[in-house]
């Protein structure tokens, strides 16, 4: 970590060291975040987080209301009904889990509801596996939530509470994911800086604060929540003379999140002195590269170690690691990648018949760019495949290879790395 | 679509901008139920089951709220003495 430009407010020794994993460290999180609900449904590798929070519940160490639901779709269903009451809501889920909850997840977007969730990636069946990739969260991309990836510990601590932030500001409203890698960030253990409950509180104000709105048949502005007393119907029939209007305003919203996750950022920082790049976007290098690698997630640690090597042997080489899938931050994509000559995005999962998601994004990003690098999509780790420091080396040799010959051909854009081909 | 709203009018959410009692679903019915009054316990059942809040109770006689019955049938597969029939929306009296 560099040297810090601000002091923060709460300093490392004023924090707490705490040796958890992945889940335990949001299970800590969500204790200090002051949630009135939590309803869940156990998968691996997310049980940790409930299993730990149950654990606070039964200790009388919070106030959160526990709802052990009978299924994933139940567990969404119930956040959405304690958001619009107005609580606090969250929920953490994996793979299946999250196939199950999909039909909801579209309507805690579309209905305006701050809930957050704990995405524990892993693969989807079949076959059966239990370990990381991140075909779940392709499976959400276009369900209209926020979704923000972690590459360490410490960082799935700080941004679950920086989740609820981003997900109860005005402008935003809207539903927060928060991805760890299954297994690689779940359940491993790191000693991590958290803060001190008071801390906690402050940064998050308190505990959720409804925003108002006008409806036509109340003369005065209302609290855009459920209340017996002044009824409102959340999510009935729009159909197309409404439907598209309302789609909008979620729309917008979306795209106004980036600045908000950016501000919460900067307000980390000078809480704690830790930040993540500008909040979307935390590159590596990128000021000279000439390639550069594009990924998400706990392989981003490996990739940097990999590209620091390369650096010293004179590679012009960087890594982009993109912090928020959704919003897409386009503008910083653009800016730190339009001058590369080879880009290569790193996906851990696929459309089969298309290519990796991430590497659509960043292809279409560049398409308006002056000079087009090249672009060119690796699919690693399907299934908790290891993404070791000799296939990043791989990666980057072969780059080196396209940047000599100057162009990709057309049927290597999509390879595979890491699999037993021949 | 002079008189729709733009998106920058609307209400945060899903929340539409009508009541929904605005919107008459009884207008979605093929068969009515029929209450034969002198059959009728008033034991409430087809209240209690009306997924529709349709059946109307002012404490003297069961009667049906037509503007909102979808003609679903269950207070007429409900009712233990069998006092409700269902008619097709044609061949009823006129309401």
């Amino acid at each position: 970590m560099s040297v810090l430009e601000v002091v923060p407010k709460y300093p490392r020794e004023k924090q707490v060291m705490i040796n958890v994993n992945g889940d335990e460290a949001v299970a800590y999180a969500l204790k200090q975040s002051y949630v009135d609900v939590v309803a869940a449904y156990p998968i691996t590798p997310q049980t940790i987080i409930v299993e730990k929070f149950s654990e606070y519940v039964a200790n009388g160490e919070v106030h959160t209301e526990f709802v052990a639901v009978e299924s994933e779709h139940s567990a969404m269903s119930a956040c959405v009904g304690a958001a619009a009451a107005g609580a606090r809501a969250f929920t953490a889920t994996s793979s299946q889990g999250l196939a199950l909850m999909v039909e909801i997840l579209y309507i805690a977007s579309g209905m305006r509801l701050p809930i957050v969730m704990a995405v524990v990636n892993r693969a989807l069946s079949a076959p059966i596996n239990i370990h990381n990739d991140h075909s779940d969260a392709y499976l959400m991309r276009d369900s209209g939530w926020v979704m923000l990836f972690t590459e360490n510990v410490q960082e799935t601590y700080d941004t679950t509470i920086q989740a609820f932030k981003i997900a109860e500001h005005p402008e935003v409203q809207l539903p927060v994911s928060v991805h760890l890698d299954g297994f690689f960030l779940s359940h491993t253990l790191e000693n991590i800086y958290a803060l001190p409950d008071e801390a906690v509180y402050e940064f998050l104000g308190g505990a959720r604060k409804l925003v108002k709105t006008k409806v036509d048949y109340f003369a005065e502005e209302v609290d855009y929540a459920l209340d017996p007393g002044r009824p409102l119907s959340l999510g009935p029939l729009a159909l197309y003379d409404y439907y598209f209007e309302m789609k909008i305003p979620q729309i917008k919203a979306m795209e106004y999140s980036e600045k908000v996750i950016k501000e919460v950022n900067e307000e980390w920082y000078k809480l704690t002195g830790r930040k993540y790049g500008n909040g979307l976007v935390d590159p590596y290098k990128l000021e000279d590269a000439e390639i550069v690698i594009v990924a998400m997630g706990s392989s981003a640690g490996t990739i940097r170690s990999v590209v620091k090597k390369y650096r010293e042997k004179g590679v012009r080489a960087g890594l982009l690691r993109i912090r928020s899938f959704r919003p897409f931050p386009r503008k910083d994509v653009k800016e730190l990648l339009e001058n590369a000559n080879v880009v290569a995005v790193l996906d851990k999962g696929i459309g089969p018949g298309s290519f990796g998601a991430l590497y659509l994004d960043v292809v279409s990003t560049l398409y308006t760019s002056k000079s087009r690098p090249l672009i060119v999509n690796y699919i690693y780790g399907l299934g908790g495949r290891d993404l070791q420091p000799v296939h990043v080396a791989q990666i980057i040799d072969k780059l080196l290879e396209d940047l000599k010959r100057g162009y990709i051909p057309e049927e290597e854009r999509l390879r595979f790395i890491g699999v037993r081909s021949s | 679509m002079g008189e729709l709203k733009s998106w920058k009018e609307l209400p945060l959410g899903a929340i539409t901008f009508r009541l929904s009692t605005d919107v008459k679903t009884g207008d979605w019915r093929a068969l009515r139920p029929v209450i034969d009054q002198n059959k009728c316990t008033k034991c409430l059942l087809c209240w209690l089951f009306c997924p529709e809040m349709a059946i109307l109770w002012g404490g003297s006689k069961v009667q049906v709220n037509y503007d909102y019955c979808k003609g679903c049938g269950i207070c007429a597969h409900e009712c233990p003495v069998k006092a409700i029939s269902m008619v097709p929306e044609y061949e009823g009296e006129a309401l």
